[in-house]
């Protein structure tokens, strides 16, 4: 039914699938990964759909500076994106901003708690989370007077009321937050897809479903050595994906890497990676490395079917994993470990 | 959900209005043979002609909205598929043509006549025929024109990919095409023994 009714989404779909057909094709990462120098790496990438990218960039090239280029392209891509949007795709957008947004509030937080400056700190805001009041956050004391000064006029405000009451702002605090954030996004988002409908939510539920228990197992294995309490862990997890609730529960269990293994072991895909991480060739893919090739798969289904928004998550998924190739290839030719070079998630 | 309060809305009004009748001892007028048997043959005629034409516009018109987005939005990076797609489009637009060809046919039928005689058999016949043949051209012609034009924005968007695969999806788009035909074979054939009104 979702195709008698496209009249909004169309347009922008018909952008998105154009946009997509410009990534990088596995043959051009061949000729990328046997650049010599980046100056070569420059000239490959101009013959592609990024062509002058790098062409007002002063004389000594940077992998950074290829990183945050190609950034900028991304960046105006999606905005021009977004514009062409109309309901329900704009809210829908807007909701895949916040995860940015969650990142430069808590980076500007973190920056003011160490003393940094703030212009420098705003240089670093990725592009796609800014709002208005953002400078107004580097009078950090403490989060609910954030809350009242800043934060209660900006998109994140109902995702704050889980953590009003940490009241000194210290690194492990800090993480709290940013995860307790991001879990009250990701099932806010839920909701909002489920109330779509449609192939929409088909696709976006098994995504974002992907997403909270990635995250759920990211934070246990980052806080085996902490101080982190396991009811506090507990609440970090998010209420939806294939591992809740019985998987998150045995998660919130778990004392090493073995207690994590077990609590995926219900999932085939899941307990797969666990098992090539610690079979006998551990060691060339890190546990973020198959995370990544996982959402790759799960983004390019979003292709196959028509008449949904899920393409523009999925298209600036890839677009994302395709910047983060391109910055691997080039870190990997500019620091000379060309035995890595190779250990990309591919894209298309 | 909305269909669900209107169907509720209407069965609400007509069972009280029903009850009211039989209540009040005025139930002998719901009658169907009376409806049938007294309701003019001209408005039979022109709601099947008017359905006829304005269900043809409304398939018409959605095929080419479905697929005039996606070739818009697909040809802002492949500008070389605007010209070629636009068939889809004219296989929309000839569903409408559908409609309005058959609509003239149908007037063709349409003559005053006054007083009792309006109410002959033959005249019934030309009224139901008009109404029927002009209702099954409408429908056939809606759900042509949105398959086209379903059809033609996935050809948009697999041409932009792909331009090898725009004749194949091509001919799916014509078998939708043929349903339009359908109707209009089958309102011609309804409407071919009804005698001008007399």
């Amino acid at each position: 039914m979702e195709a008698l009714f496209c009249q909004d989404i169309n347009f922008v779909e018909g952008l998105v699938r154009g946009y997509r057909s410009a990534l990088l094709t596995s043959i051009t990462y061949q000729n990328l990964t046997q650049c010599e120098t980046l100056e070569d790496l420059k000239l490959q990438l101009s013959a592609t759909e990024y062509g002058n990218f790098l062409a007002n960039v002063p004389s000594p090239l940077t992998s950074s500076t290829i990183a945050a280029k190609a950034n900028e392209r991304l960046v105006s891509d999606f905005k021009f994106i977004r514009q062409n949007a109309v309901e329900p795709l704009s809210t829908f957008l807007d909701y895949v901003t916040y995860p940015y947004m969650i990142d430069n509030v808590i980076l500007l937080i973190t920056g003011t708690l160490h003393d940094r400056d703030l212009n420098d700190l705003l240089e670093r805001c990725h592009p796609l989370g800014l709002f208005e009041t953002m400078p107004a956050l580097c009078v950090a004391t403490s989060v609910s007077e954030l809350y009242d000064s800043v934060l209660v006029e900006t998109p994140l405000a109902p995702y704050f009321k889980d953590c009003l009451d940490a009241d000194d702002l210290d690194e492990l605090n800090i993480e709290i937050i940013r995860n307790t954030l991001y879990r009250s996004w990701l099932e806010d988002f839920n909701k909002f897809v489920e109330k779509i409908g449609g192939p929409t939510r088909e696709l976006m539920s098994d995504i974002l479903g992907f997403e909270a228990d990635r995250r759920a197992i990211t934070v246990t294995v980052n806080s085996f050595d902490t101080e982190l309490s396991k009811e506090d862990r507990q609440k970090l997890y998010p209420k939806l994906g294939q591992l809740y609730p019985e998987g998150s529960f045995a998660l919130g269990q778990a004392d090493d890497i073995e207690g994590v293994k077990g609590a995926v072991a219900g999932i085939e895909a899941y307990a797969a990676m666990f098992d090539q991480l610690t079979s006998a060739t551990a060691g060339d893919n890190s546990l973020d490395d198959h995370f990544f090739e996982h959402e790759a798969k799960l983004n390019k289904r979003a292709f196959l079917q028509q008449f949904h928004c899920a393409v523009v998550y999925a298209w600036l998924r890839l677009r994302e994993q395709e910047v983060r190739n391109i910055t691997w290839i080039a870190e990997c030719i500019a620091q000379n470990q060309r035995d890595r070079i190779g250990k990309f998630a591919a894209v298309l | 959900m909305v269909l669900v309060q209107l169907t509720a809305a209407l069965l609400a009004f007509s069972g009280i209005a029903g009850l009211y009748m039989v209540l009040s001892g005025d139930g002998h007028y719901f009658d169907v043979g009376r409806f049938l048997t007294q309701t003019s043959p001209y408005s039979w005629g022109f709601i099947g002609i008017g359905l006829c034409t304005g269900l043809s516009v409304i398939g018409a018109a959605w095929g080419i909205y479905i697929t005039g987005t996606s070739i818009l939005g697909a040809g802002v990076r492949a500008s070389r598929i605007t010209t070629k797609n636009l068939i889809s489009i004219i296989f929309c637009e000839v569903v409408g043509i559908y409609g309005l060809i058959m609509s003239i046919v149908f007037t063709s039928k349409l003559s005053a006549v006054s007083g009792p005689e309006l109410y002959s058999k033959s005249n019934f016949f030309t009224g139901y025929s008009l109404f029927w043949g002009g209702l099954t051209v409408g429908l056939c012609n809606l759900a042509c024109g949105v398959a086209v034009g379903v059809s033609g924005s996935s050809a948009a968007l697999a041409d932009a990919l792909d331009p090898s695969l725009f004749v194949k999806i091509l001919i799916i788009e014509i078998f939708g095409s043929i349903l339009g035909l359908f109707g209009l074979i089958i309102g011609l054939l309804v409407t071919s023994k009804a005698a001008d009104f007399s």
